[in-house]
């Protein structure tokens, strides 16, 4: 075995590899929100549709969006496969346990498999629909003297080659965007209490995940010292328990009730 | 607190042997003074069974003060009982009511297998130990006070690890029976002396790689072995395996 496979399939190896994985998905995250937050803008879904198209294209984007991928895979079947051995560590159970862990720290595999479930979900809903299914189409024209949006949607048949199609009309001075609705299909599956429940849920299960598993991963690549550990902490409480979910099921549940 | 005697009901883990499945038997002890040790009252036990002919519970036990390491009850699910930096043998039956119920069992692990009943087996950290968990240095005759300075800090940070006595409680309190809270304070207590320094890195990778062979699990960073722990290692110490294995990892002249 070369030093290195030796490195990163001891015990200490393993749970590096799971906390770098851990700390790309949760800038992942941060990134996601901010650009998701866009759906909030009150303005026929422009910003968000050219904003879909713009991450699906831009090359820099799709190169680390299909690292992302792989390491959701990742760090999914990882962390199993850590908590399978794991669990051989233990064959014979206790009769009585009083825990002094967190119950969230002691389930990581159990919340992360909701969030592998959840995940699949999301994507399908979204991401698969957008790359592969017939989509409607919408139109912005945007007044260039005032900066005025206006949108209007295409015939139901409508199709284009490119993910987005800009003209200029000079005579009306206007510029024209047609680009996939996908706003439309994210307001549009919002409206289903049942997935808005379950979007809502999946983030209780992400906020218990980061709580424990951000501040984790700097402990398992080894850095800790009471200089900024509280602050490690604090953040893992704060930004990824707290406002990331919040955040996030903000997105289902403002669809569901005001749209 | 009652001065009163009481009377304590044990659910206890009976096996016969490594091989054997062991199960829970019902026990109960009369006449508890509450001043005794929670391991005198297995003796006071073991007494009774003798008279009556009845095989006495084995259980492991030898300073009796917390230093030795030895005693490794899993009382009530958790290990050295309820109290906390305590051994079990510096566990009181004062910590109990009268006509409490006790559950006892021994540590669990893959890597601990049990021998009887309440004994298990915890030559993995002998072994772990003798992979590079000391200085080969040839001492000679003991030197001159203060020859080798060393700061207040480092000296208390080495102590407070060297004060691991390897009793494994942190295997038995952690969820996945990781040994990383031992090996850390193991290796931790001469990577921050100046007389551990020529073996550090070879001592990080050989321990931990001794650790894996044994079949201890991973750390998940619960926290639980801390906790737990009668001499209070401190987390601290995990990081710090962590980056003296990640360390030597990548910087160990081949």
């Amino acid at each position: 075995m070369s030093w290195l496979t030796k490195t990163l399939t001891s015990s200490i190896g393993k749970k590096v590899l799971m906390a770098l994985t851990g700390l790309f998905l949760c800038t992942f995250l941060v990134v996601h929100l901010s650009g998701n937050f866009q759906l909030f803008k009150n303005d026929g879904g422009y910003a968000f549709n050219t904003y879909a198209v713009f991450m699906t294209t831009f090359p820099v984007i799709k190169v680390i969006s299909y690292g992302n991928y792989f390491f959701i895979l990742f760090h999914a079947f990882w962390g199993l496969y850590i908590t399978y051995k794991n669990k051989q560590a233990r064959p014979v159970g206790y009769a009585v346990t009083k825990n002094q862990s967190s119950p969230y720290s002691r389930n990581m595999a159990i919340l992360g498999t909701i969030l592998l479930v959840y995940i699949v979900v999301h994507m399908s809903d979204f991401w698969y629909k957008f790359h592969y299914e017939h989509l409607p189409y919408v139109q912005y024209t945007e007044q260039l003297n005032t900066g005025q949006i206006t949108h209007a949607a295409m015939d139901e048949g409508y199709t284009q080659d490119v993910k987005k199609l800009e003209t200029f009309n000079e005579a009306a001075g206007t510029r024209i965007v047609v680009v996939k609705d996908l706003y439309k299909v994210v307001s549009y599956a919002f409206q289903n209490i049942g997935l808005v429940l379950f979007y809502v849920l999946a983030m209780f299960a992400l906020a218990f995940h980061l709580v424990h598993g951000f501040q984790s991963a700097f402990q398992s690549l080894g850095l800790r010292h009471s200089k900024y550990t509280p602050l490690i902490k604090g953040i893992s409480v704060w930004v990824f328990g707290i406002l990331i979910p919040i955040g996030y099921a903000a997105m289902p549940l403002y669809f569901y009730f005001f749209k | 607190m009652s001065n009163e005697n009481m009377t304590i009901h044990l659910k206890v883990w009976k096996q016969k042997n490594t091989g054997s499945k062991g199960h829970l038997e019902d026990y109960t002890v009369n006449n508890v003074s509450p001043d005794m040790s929670f391991l005198e009252m297995f003796d006071v036990l073991n007494e009774e069974l003798i008279h009556e002919n009845k095989e006495p519970i084995a259980f492991d036990h030898d300073c009796r003060e917390g230093i030795c390491g030895m005693c490794s009850m899993y009382i009530n699910g958790r290990p050295h009982g309820p109290l906390e930096g305590v051994t079990t043998c510096q566990l009181h039956m004062r910590s109990f009511k009268d006509g409490d119920t006790i559950v006892v069992e021994p540590w669990r692990a893959a890597a601990f297998p049990v021998i009887k009943d309440l004994v298990v087996d915890r030559t993995a950290f002998d072994r772990i130990i003798a992979s590079g968990g000391y200085v080969s240095i040839n001492t000679g005759n003991a030197q001159d006070a203060n020859n080798l300075p060393i700061g207040k800090e480092r000296a208390d940070l080495a102590f407070a690890a060297a004060a691991c006595i390897g009793c494994g409680a942190c295997v038995a309190a952690c969820k996945n029976a990781s040994a990383m809270l031992f090996v850390s304070a193991k290796v931790s207590q001469l990577a921050l002396l100046p007389q551990g320094e020529p073996e550090r890195q070879s001592r990080a990778l050989s321990m931990v790689a001794q650790m894996d062979a044994e079949g201890f699990g991973s750390c998940t960073n619960t926290g639980a072995c801390s906790a737990e722990c009668p001499k209070e290692i401190s987390l601290d110490n995990i990081a710090r395996l962590n980056r003296e294995f990640l360390g030597a990892s990548l910087s160990k002249p081949e």
